[in-house]
């Protein structure tokens, strides 16, 4: 890792080796550094949960370009965090080829199952609930929800309870701190 | 009415995902045909398929390839993989059940570009296809079919999968290139069109998942034999998706022209729950109604446009007869309010007003004269916004309100939904 990278600054001491390395590769690879932007703040964000200022400034100092510049970027992307969500991301679809077959009834019992509303975590941290209104690309399996970004599809309100429930006993079962991994 | 396989011929086979799977039933053997044609040869295959883009647009693929200057490189091929038209996986299916069929028709079209470098830009949503793709990509390298000397000759060409991150928009080919580059995800002003000046400022192609995983088979089979199957007017497959009301939603490939809507009904089993059909949205969430009366219709280009609609990215929405036409056409405004933008205003602010009215208008809270406000709010969308996404947000709403006046009328006022209130009294 020590070759040509450029000495430890306050920022980028807050990003760890595996992510550095992959902000790094990602300059590597394209013919233009900056579009190893949306990479690296995915890389950012599989590490801290969500993107800091600290975080884009890492980005920019790392791409030679202005924080404002990946700033800018990291806003415009709905996928990409401003402010920590639970440890899972949970996003029902609304649109409708799932509205036709009861995504809306599904999100209701989300919510009340989870005890949060819509854009809210629950009180232990777990999940973060939302019901975006981008199509997910799964309306042969509707109605369906992504956690952190993989697909569970034709769900009632008992399957979607235990995709979540089996989620949370997997968490159980680690570290807990195993976004950081 | 028949499936047909030309894309999903080697669905299901035994280990296809992986490189060996599918080298045993036949795969790389068109690249390595397509190396041994040249250029020239592989365009006019592609040139006698007939093959347009399956992205939505239907422009003809060989001819998008010929707007390329001659003796400008560095070139680019950036493969839209940022399937996120409402109603369409498509795309999905082909990365998560064929993603060396999408390497090798990818590498094909790069060697007929002769490009240096091919990107494949997926959606963010899609992790787990992007977890196949890479595997596949990581593969074609280690076997010397992507890289330095591909195949032993003296081509390079780099193969690099490139994530996106939440943004409908950047299925748009122009705002797919900011956003490759590095920026915010907005359309760029054509002309230029990509072809002179694309990605880095140099001459760029960008096609489509399934536009690229037609070419092992347009290679090894013919042109001839590709445009063979539909008709000459909507020649080859194409997959459909089927969802919303049937019995069996999913992806069907058929023949284009010889198959109707009524046809891909069928397939998926038909309305579900015994139900009558009450309208479909063909082509995806931009396009516009159709009704029971269009069951017949082909899957035509020309017949479907005749008919006030387009087949767009190949997508089938089937609505039963307890649907209300107010509350889909308010979750597909959302939607585009939601995925504007924000670069050019009557996109910006329109999404926003269309959006605030047909809240309204479901809950029963607007009043009749608004039904007017909505038509001009979409009289000064369509036609006048930078990009499509704003146009196509006032096209399906439109329509429905064109098709169902009744429906729309009878919301004003009433104080709640009146097709929910309906179906509730009748239960």
């Amino acid at each position: 890792m020590a070759e040509g990278g450029p000495a430890p600054t306050a920022l980028n001491q807050l990003l760890n080796q595996v992510t550095l390395a992959k902000i790094r590769r990602s300059k590597e690879l394209y013919p233009s550094a900056r579009s190893a932007v949306l990479p690296s703040l995915w890389a950012v964000q599989d590490q801290l949960g969500y993107l800091p200022a600290e975080g884009l400034g890492a980005v920019a100092e790392e791409l030679g370009i202005e924080p404002s510049e990946v700033e800018a970027v990291s806003t415009f992307y709905s996928m990409y965090f401003q402010h920590q969500p639970g440890r899972h991301f949970v996003q029902v679809c609304l649109n409708v080829s799932c509205g036709l077959r009861g995504a809306d009834r599904l999100l209701r019992h989300l919510e009340q199952s989870l005890r949060v509303a819509q854009g809210g975590t629950t009180e232990d941290g777990a999940f973060t609930l939302e019901g975006t209104v981008e199509c997910l690309g799964a309306c042969g399996g509707a109605p369906m929800m992504q956690v952190d970004r993989l697909s569970y599809e034709n769900l009632d309100a008992e399957g979607a309870d235990r995709v979540l429930a089996g989620i949370r006993e997997q968490a159980d079962g680690s570290s807990g701190a195993e976004r950081h991994a | 009415m028949p499936e047909v396989q030309v894309l999903t011929r080697h669905l299901g086979a035994e280990g296809v995902k992986t490189l060996v799977g599918y080298q045993r039933v036949g795969g790389y053997q068109a690249l390595r045909k397509a190396m041994a044609m040249g250029p020239e040869a592989i365009t006019a295959e592609v040139k006698a398929s007939g093959l347009r883009g399956r992205g939505g647009a239907a422009f003809p693929t060989a001819t998008k390839w010929s707007f390329l200057p001659e003796g400008v490189f560095p070139r680019y091929l950036c493969v839209n993989a940022d399937e996120s038209e409402p109603g369409c996986f498509k795309d999905r299916v082909l990365m998560e059940e064929l993603p060396h069929q999408l390497v090798e028709g990818t590498l094909i079209a790069a060697f007929a570009l002769r490009v240096s470098h091919a990107f494949i830009y997926i959606r963010g949503e899609y992790r787990l296809q992007r977890e196949i793709l890479d595997r596949a990509v990581a593969e074609a390298y280690q076997h010397g079919l992507a890289g330095k000397g591909i195949l032993g000759s003296d081509w390079d060409c780099e193969l690099i999968v490139h994530g996106g991150a939440g943004a409908y928009i950047c299925g748009e080919e122009t705002a797919l290139l900011d956003s490759l580059e590095g920026l915010r995800g907005q359309p760029r002003l054509k002309p230029p069109f990509p072809a002179i000046k694309g990605l880095y400022g140099q001459p760029t192609v960008v096609n489509n998942v399934e536009t690229l995983s037609n070419l092992p088979y347009i290679v090894s089979e013919g042109g001839a034999a590709y445009a063979g199957l539909g008709t000459e007017s909507s020649p080859g497959t194409r997959l459909f998706c089927v969802s919303g009301h049937v019995e069996r939603p999913g992806t069907f490939e058929v023949t284009m022209g010889t198959t109707s809507f009524g046809d891909l009904l069928e397939l998926a089993g038909g309305v579900w729950q015994g139900r009558r059909l009450k309208a479909m949205q063909p082509g995806g969430g931009s396009m516009q109604i159709l009704g029971p009366q269009h069951l017949d219709l082909p899957l035509d280009f020309k017949a479907v446009a005749d008919a006030g609609s387009s087949l767009g990215a190949g997508a089938l929405v089937i609505m039963d007869e307890t649907t209300c036409l107010v509350d889909v056409s308010m979750r597909l405004v959302d939607f585009y309010h939601h995925e504007s933008c924000g670069k050019c205003v009557p996109c910006r602010e329109g999404t926003y007003f269309e959006s605030d009215l047909m809240h309204r208008l479901e809950a029963g809270l607007a009043s009749s004269a608004e039904l007017a406000t909505l038509a001009s709010i979409c009289a000064n969308m369509d036609g006048r916004c930078f990009c499509p996404l704003g146009d196509t947000a006032t096209w399906f709403v439109m329509s429905a309100y064109k098709m169902f006046p009744d429906e729309f009328e009878s919301h004003c006022g009433a104080g709640r939904c009146p097709i929910r209130a309906g179906l509730e009294a009748a239960a």
